[in-house]
Order: structure tokens, then C-alpha cells, then sequence
């Protein structure tokens, strides 16, 4: 299989362009001739399904959640990137792809990042023209942000819940388009396969997962905007319900699995509290600007403090070791999200940590509420001040925060041409669920930015050029393809539910995620990732044999809905340690530590692994084969990241 | 481990769970004794506890809704004690930690009750009537591209915070839950009034707050009679000002309908 990315000839600046001519276009009263699929409503999906029925396709979008609205983008906090400049200083499309690339340490595709750029200030405006209630100055005009890896402010933002009012903006658009009958809405309903005629991409089989019937749809083109597959790891900052079902059953119908060990750790979360812990919060980068990380200097502080002997505010000035601040004075406490990351990880494991499980960093905001008073803090910080409070019971403006790193996006996902388009004709990824964009490393406010540009810019002109080289023809749900797949789904619910084992999913799920975290989380080591692929391998043996689904498939039955769900998690968990153990480079996320610098940093290999790993499945159990696809750099350097 | 309260003690709770199979059957409160519930969990965790004991004991978990667990996403609900999230001001369900209650407590979880929300199964219900009040009319309309600079339109900072205010409403169904005529009042208001303060939804303003009040109407919500129990309970804390504004711009838009 030779992997095309179909990026366009000619310069950078004009490659998108470009495109946009020579793409095919849908006469606009032949797009109600076709009918597209798309699978899930956070900021890709909604955005994408809303647009396409905006230009006349007959759309229809599906969600496991009660609402389009609840998707996960909806939690997202600090920001949307785009270089419009604004602030005037130094800000341009070039910078933004220059950051963007850099900050993924040089493992994305120059011309997809280069159209995100571009195509960012147009997201801004659309979003202003929905009704979207950025951040203003008092003159009127919109505010910005500064965020981790750039030296410019350009997140646009509205207070700490960006992600909610770009997708409640979305979802409007959405509404619209439901409303005007050219968006068709199932809520509650997941996809559980990808049903392919003739070699493309022409439907999906669902669940409803509210009678449990198990239904098929059938369309021209399917669009997966699914999201990312952090909760391998069980604990993450996504949603309980965020799954990789359908891009992982899309995986095993034949579309490539790109850089499935690129996730990214977010630093600042708020620490684990005990066993029964389901999920883990974040708390928004853009704390950074105002707050300063650090640990004790020594390690016998460190333990006086865990032990209780003394508190956080005993500690002197001189006693306190800023280490992000020392160690990168260019950038101090806003480097990128795996440098943070990992250097609080380092300072736990020096014996530094705080906290009484020593996993944990200071974010301290005494010097800014010194600086600019309580109110302003609160201003810009005071949701997550609160939701802080609520969870720890301590109170931020008197005591530092205590956070630590967590599992938070995942840049690896679907192979995607420069269209958007996976290795299946017909079917596409936009979003978190595509690998395209982040590289080895997202860069914060960069995903907000992903998911509308994918759906509102992208999606809606390459999705033409396909279905313009498309018959008209619809295939009938009759068809044995749609069938064969509504009855492996059956199949697969049927072996689940007669199981009757011992184990609960949600034992199993933990399992596998402290596997990851342990051995595939942030830091990875050849001997630590066999063994993970070894216990990965039987903890799935024992899944298949002792898990227990209690009731039965034809009712509201959220442990079958789970145990499908944990049954893909442990077939990716292995793609994602074999991924790792490929790539013999540290970079981004990705930090072997076989392969570091002197001073801890990554220590990429360019010449052997500057490219994108695609997998294709081969069967259960059965080792995956690895495509390459060459990263070409005609336009940045590839240097040393450095933040110093 | 890093707990925020490592000398506070586990407890012991009684807990009395609607429990309905589906729409059509009845539902009852069903009691279950749960021991050992450190302070420092979250409600929905103490639930999930709950429901793996029931697993391994072979009895059917509780179904409730909830997803993102950060009070952001609006999918948890729960009548907890007779109120919508329970005990804390301005929570949700999610955020609430078990800190709040107490050693030998009883505890009776019921589902959001309205005509409008019927029960799918224990304490899931279908709120998918908000989703089609906001198809009627809760939307600026505007096509992806040909649009202004995001700068062109200045907007005031106190409009636009204002704006925002409203806009925070993460469609929950707790003011439903919270008010004795189950009325939608303060969810409809928050939309139309964020959308008629800013001037890219001016424009549709009369027509939006019309559409969306039949809507609310055609789908079984109450009448309001402003006692404010909505905001009270809001977890967000919309506030009853946006119930003014909606009078206003409703009685407006009547006086002049576009719609007849």
C-alpha cells in the first residue's frame, strides 16, 4: 500500500487555494442527490454536518449522547488559537504554522498545518457572526491570550469556557439546519460498525441506546468526527463516555491507525484523590500566565511538608524552586504542554512532589493576586478557581494549587489525506479522531482551532470533490454488506452478554489504564512496553472469558454500552505500546527514555523516524503492518526544540 | 493518598433509588445500604460504588446520565433530597462531594420529574424537548463564510459579559426539575435573551423569542409564576433577569408578529 497524502503542489501560502480550485464541485441542485454520515457533534462533527446541510446534502449526524450539545468539546477551557494578529505583536499566518509545527516537534504534515493557519481567522469571525460571546476589551473589541509555545497573544476565549461557547455556537448552527430538515438527528444512538461496498465507505450500523435495536444507515460518504481515545488510560479529562469505538471498528474494516502513541499528558489537572477515582479534571492552561509552578528545594522540605510537619506557606521564598522558570527563562511557565509535563514528573520523581502522595506541583498565584488584586484574578480565573474549590475543598486565592499531569487528547488517530479523506474512499476524519495536525505534541488552544476548521473550511470542499466523481445511486440497507455487519454487531453483543463472568468492565478498564500509564503514559522504555504488550495481551484473554455485562441487549443497558467500548480500548492499548516500541526517538509526547539529551529533553532521530506510522490491522492478536509516510520540511528548519 | 481531607472519616449511607425499567412500567423507591464512602468522592462516584457492588452481587447497575463529570457538559441531573443537584448552591450533581453529607445519612435520588422529561429508565430521562426549543428558534442565521471581520461589529464589554452570562446555561433541566409548574421559562430565556443583547441576533429577535415560546408550549413545559425556585436551583446561576427580558421581548414581539 503506497500512503498518498495528496498534498497539492506549488508554495505553502498557495497550496490551499489552490486546491480549493482544482477541487471538483457538486452542482447545487445536485448535493440533495447525496447523503453524508456523520458520526459525532463536537466542534468537528457539528460544524462539519451543520455546513454540508448549509450547502444543500441531505445530512445525517449521530451522537451516544441525550444531545448534540453535551460532546466533549464542550469542556474544553482556556482558548481558540488564530492569527489575526490583533494585538499587534508579531503575529502572522506563518508564525502560527511555525508554532504549530514546532510545538509538535516536527512529526505533523507542513501543508495540513500550514492550511489550519489559514483558515483560523476565518473561524474567529464565524463564530463572532453565531453570537459567540468572546472576551472584549472595553473598547469593544475583541480580547486575546497568551498560551504555552508561542510568544504572542492570540487565543481568543471566553472566560474558561471556550469549548462551550464555540459548540454551543455549533450546535445552533446544527439546530438550524435540523430545523430547515437538512440535518437528520440521532442522539443516543453509537455506531458500532463501518459497513464498505465495493471497497468505499457507503454506511454505518448503530445501536440505539435506548431500545438496543441494532439499525444500519446508508450514505454516500461517511465523516467520522469521533474524537480522541485518551480514556485507554481510564483516568483521563475526558468525558466518562468519549470512546474510540467507531474510529477503532473503522481501523478493523481497513483504515489505517496513525501515531496511536502520540498522546499528550496535560500538566496541570488536579491530582488523584483515591482508588475510586472515575475521572480527572483539568485546570486551563492559561493558569500559566498568572501562575508560577513550583516544588520545594530540597527533598527533606518536600517530606516535612507531605508528612504534615509543616505547610505550604512555612516554606521561604529562597526555599522554593520555580524549575520551569530556571530552566526555560525564554518561555518560563508557559512552555509547551510536554515540557511542563514531564518536568513536574521529574521533580516528583526526584522525592520533590507535594501533596501526600508526592504527586503533585504547586501553581501559585500569590504574586498575581499581589500584583493585580483579587478581583481581576477572579475575573479571568474565577470558574476554575471554583470548580478547583468544589473538588479539593481548598481555596486557591490563599493556598497555591496542588496539580499534576494527566491524560488529556490523543494527537495520533486516523491516516488522513490532505482531503481529510482515510485510506477508504468515502470515509473521512476531522478532529481530535484524525492524526493530522498536532504532530508529536498539540500546542494549547490548538484543538478548538482543529475541530471547526476541519468542519466549517475543510470538510465542506474536499467532501465535494469525492461525491462529484460519485453516482447518484444509493445502495439499499438490504444490501448483504450492511447485513454481514448488523450481524457481527450482534454477534459481538450476543458473546458479550453470554460471558456472565466474574470481573466488572469498569475492573477491567482500570487495569488496562494503569498498564498504560505505568509503562506507555509519560515517560516509555523498551523492556516496560514488552511487558505491557504482554499483559495487555491477557488481560484481554481474560475480558473475553470472565467479563461480566449483566441484562440484556434490547433495553437502556450502559454496562454493555461500556464493555463495547472497553473491548476496543484493549485491542488500541496494544497498537499504541507496538507504536511506541517502533518509534526508537523521543519527540513531543512520545518520550522514550532511552532517548534524551543531557538535560532531559527529547531527542529526536529525523533521519530514521521523520515520518508517520500507519498501521493496518491484520487481525486480533496478530502483529499490525507498518506504513510509512515521509514528513517532508521544505519550509521550517527541524532544530532542537528549545523553550530556553 | 493526596487527598484534600486525609483525617476525615468514611461513612455509612442509606439510599432510596428510583428504580423504572423503561417508560411504560411503574417505578419505585428502591433502598440500598452503602458502607464505607470516603468525604472526599464525588456524588456520581459514590454511585459508581454503588453500582459495581451491584454488579458483582449479579443485580442491575442504577442507570443514571452523566459524561464530562466537570459540571460543564449538562448530561447529569438527579433530584437528590428533593432538590435538582442536590444540597449545593450553584452545582451540579458532579461537582457535589460527599463532604457535604453525613455519617448515617439517608439519601433518596429521584429523576428530574416534568411531564415534558419522561422517564427512560431509573433516574435517565429524555430531555430531547429542549434540544427541539432550540431548533425553533435558538440560533443567529448565518451561513458558514461571507461573514464580517470577527472586529467589525464593536460590542460594549458590559453587553458582551451580560451575553455570556446568559449564555453559560449548560441546558441541564434542573429550573424544570426545581419549579412546581415544571415550567422552561429560565432555560428559553437564557437563549433568547444572550441572542437579543448581542446585535447579530437583533435581528430575528422578535421571531426567535415567538418560535421558541410555542415550541416550549407545544412540548408540555408550565406556565411560569415567577417564584424564582429556577434560578435558585440553576447550577450555573442564570439569572431570573433573563425571565424579564424574555417577557419583554415575547409581549414586544406579539405587539408587532411577524409570524401571523
Amino acid at each position: 500500500m503506497i500512503l498518498d497524502s495528496k498534498i497539492p503542489e506549488g508554495a505553502l501560502a498557495e497550496k490551499w487555494d489552490k486546491h480549493k480550485f482544482n477541487v471538483k464541485l457538486v452542482n447545487p441542485a445536485n448535493k440533495r442527490k447525496y447523503d453524508i454520515i456523520v458520526v459525532g457533534t463536537g466542534l468537528a462533527g457539528a460544524s462539519a454536518a451543520a455546513t454540508l446541510g448549509e450547502l444543500g446534502y441531505n445530512v445525517k449526524a449521530f451522537c451516544f449522547q441525550d444531545s448534540p450539545r453535551r460532546a466533549h468539546s464542550i469542556a474544553a477551557q482556556g482558548g481558540i488559537n488564530a492569527a489575526k494578529n490583533y494585538q499587534n505583536d508579531g503575529d502572522s499566518i506563518f508564525r502560527l504554522f511555525y508554532d504549530t509545527i514546532k510545538g509538535g516537534d516536527y512529526r505533523a504534515r507542513e501543508a495540513n498545518v500550514y492550511r489550519l493557519a489559514q483558515v483560523s481567522v476565518n473561524i474567529i469571525d464565524q463564530c463572532v457572526a453565531q453570537g459567540v460571546p468572546f472576551a472584549r476589551e472595553y473598547g469593544g473589541l475583541l480580547a486575546n491570550r497568551s498560551f504555552g509555545g508561542a510568544q504572542v497573544s492570540r487565543t481568543f476565549y471566553a472566560r474558561g469556557q471556550t469549548g462551550q461557547q464555540l459548540l454551543l455556537g455549533a450546535y445552533s448552527a446544527l439546530n438550524r439546519q435540523i430545523a430547515y430538515g437538512k440535518v437528520k438527528m440521532y442522539p443516543r444512538t453509537e455506531m458500532l460498525d463501518l459497513v464498505m461496498v465495493d471497497g468505499k465507505a457507503r454506511g454505518i450500523v448503530v445501536r440505539n441506546l435506548i431500545t438496543g435495536k441494532i439499525e444500519s444507515h446508508s450514505a454516500h460518504a461517511v465523516v467520522l468526527a469521533t474524537g480522541g481515545y485518551g480514556n485507554v488510560f481510564f483516568l483521563s479529562t475526558n468525558a466518562m463516555g468519549s470512546n474510540a469505538t467507531a474510529a477503532w471498528r473503522a481501523h478493523k474494516k481497513g483504515a489505517l491507525f496513525a501515531n496511536p502513541c502520540f498522546t499528550q499528558i496535560h500538566p496541570t489537572c488536579i491530582p488523584v484523590s483515591g482508588e475510586y477515582q472515575s475521572k480527572l479534571t483539568l485546570m486551563s492552561e492559561s493558569l500559566r500566565n498568572d501562575g508560577r509552578v513550583w516544588v520545594p528545594k530540597t527533598v527533606e522540605i518536600a517530606q516535612r511538608l507531605r508528612k504534615g510537619e509543616i505547610t505550604v506557606n512555612d516554606i521561604k521564598e529562597e526555599d522554593r524552586d520555580y524549575y520551569l522558570e530556571r530552566k526555560y527563562p525564554a518561555f518560563g511557565n508557559l512552555v509547551p504542554r510536554d515540557v511542563a509535563s514531564r518536568n513536574a514528573k521529574l521533580m516528583c520523581d526526584e522525592g520533590r512532589g507535594v501533596g501526600a502522595s508526592g504527586l503533585a506541583v504547586y501553581l501559585d498565584f500569590a504574586d498575581a493576586i499581589r500584583r493585580e488584586g483579587q478581583p481581576a484574578i477572579a475575573a479571568k480565573y474565577g470558574n476554575l478557581f471554583d470548580m478547583y474549590a468544589k473538588i479539593t475543598d481548598e481555596n486557591p486565592y490563599e493556598k497555591p494549587m496542588r496539580i499534576y499531569p494527566a491524560v488529556h487528547y490523543t494527537m495520533g488517530g486516523l491516516w488522513v489525506d490532505y482531503n481529510l479523506m482515510t485510506n477508504i474512499p468515502g470515509l473521512y476524519a476531522t478532529g481530535e479522531c484524525n492524526f493530522s495536525d498536532h504532530g508529536a505534541n498539540r500546542l494549547g488552544a490548538s484543538a478548538l482551532m482543529q475541530g471547526l476548521a476541519d468542519g466549517y473550511f475543510v470538510i465542506p470542499y474536499t467532501i465535494g470533490d469525492y461525491l462529484a466523481q460519485t453516482p447518484y445511486d444509493k445502495v439499499s440497507v438490504d444490501h448483504p454488506a450492511f447485513k454481514e455487519a448488523e450481524q457481527n454487531v450482534k454477534a459481538t453483543t450476543d458473546r458479550l452478554l453470554a460471558i456472565k463472568g466474574n470481573r466488572t468492565v469498569d475492573d477491567f478498564h482500570k487495569a488496562l489504564g494503569l498498564l498504560m500509564w505505568d509503562y506507555c503514559g509519560m515517560a516509555r522504555n523498551a523492556e516496560g512496553l514488552q511487558f505491557a504488550k504482554h499483559e495487555i495481551r491477557k488481560l484481554r484473554d481474560e475480558f473475553w472469558q470472565n467479563v461480566k455485562v449483566t441484562g440484556v441487549n434490547e433495553e437502556l443497558n450502559q454496562t454493555l454500552e461500556k464493555a463495547h467500548r472497553v473491548a476496543d480500548f484493549l485491542e488500541l492499548g496494544e497498537l499504541m505500546v507496538d507504536d511506541a516500541l517502533n518509534r526508537n526517538e523521543s519527540c513531543g509526547g512520545h518520550f522514550r527514555e532511552e532517548y534524551q539529551t543531557p538535560e532531559n529533553e527529547a531527542l529526536r532521530d529525523d533521519e530514521n523516524y521523520a515520518y508517520v506510522a500507519a498501521w493496518e490491522f491484520t487481525g486480533v492478536g496478530n502483529e499490525p503492518v507498518l506504513h510509512k509516510e515521509e514528513l517532508k520540511f521544505e519550509n521550517v528548519k527541524l532544530t532542537q526544540r528549545s523553550y530556553k | 493518598m493526596a487527598g484534600s481531607n486525609p483525617n476525615a472519616k468514611p461513612m455509612d449511607l442509606t439510599l432510596k433509588i428510583w428504580r423504572q425499567k423503561d417508560r411504560n412500567t411503574a417505578g419505585q423507591l428502591v433502598t440500598y445500604p452503602l458502607k464505607n464512602i470516603s468525604p472526599d468522592m464525588s456524588f456520581l462516584e459514590m454511585l459508581d460504588v454503588l453500582n459495581e457492588e451491584l454488579l458483582v452481587r449479579g443485580e442491575e447497575p442504577v442507570a443514571f446520565d452523566h459524561d464530562c463529570r466537570e459540571g460543564i457538559c449538562g448530561m447529569c441531573s438527579l433530584f437528590i433530597n428533593g432538590r435538582a443537584h442536590g444540597p449545593e448552591r450553584g452545582t451540579t450533581t458532579c461537582q457535589l462531594h460527599m463532604r457535604h453529607f453525613n455519617h448515617g445519612d439517608t439519601i433518596t435520588i429521584e429523576p428530574w420529574r416534568a411531564a415534558a422529561f419522561p422517564v427512560h429508565k431509573d433516574l435517565i430521562v429524555d430531555r430531547s424537548a429542549f434540544d427541539r426549543i432550540q431548533q425553533a428558534g435558538g440560533y443567529v442565521s448565518v451561513n458558514t463564510g461571507g461573514v464580517p471581520d470577527a472586529n467589525e461589529i464593536p460590542i460594549p464589554k458590559t453587553i458582551a459579559d451580560k451575553a455570556f452570562d446568559a449564555a453559560t446555561c449548560i441546558g441541564c433541566g434542573a429550573c424544570v426539575a426545581a419549579c412546581k409548574n415544571a415550567s422552561a421559562m429560565l432555560f428559553v430565556s437564557a437563549k433568547v435573551s444572550q441572542l437579543a443583547m448581542l446585535p447579530q441576533g437583533k435581528v430575528e429577535a422578535k421571531t426567535r423569542a415567538e418560535n421558541m415560546v410555542a415550541q416550549m408550549d407545544v412540548e408540555g413545559f408550565g406556565a411560569c409564576s415567577n417564584t424564582g425556585a429556577c434560578a435558585a436551583e440553576c447550577p450555573v446561576g442564570i439569572s431570573l433577569d433573563n425571565i424579564a427580558m424574555l417577557n419583554r421581548e415575547y409581549l414586544g414581539a406579539k405587539a408587532s408578529s411577524e409570524n401571523v
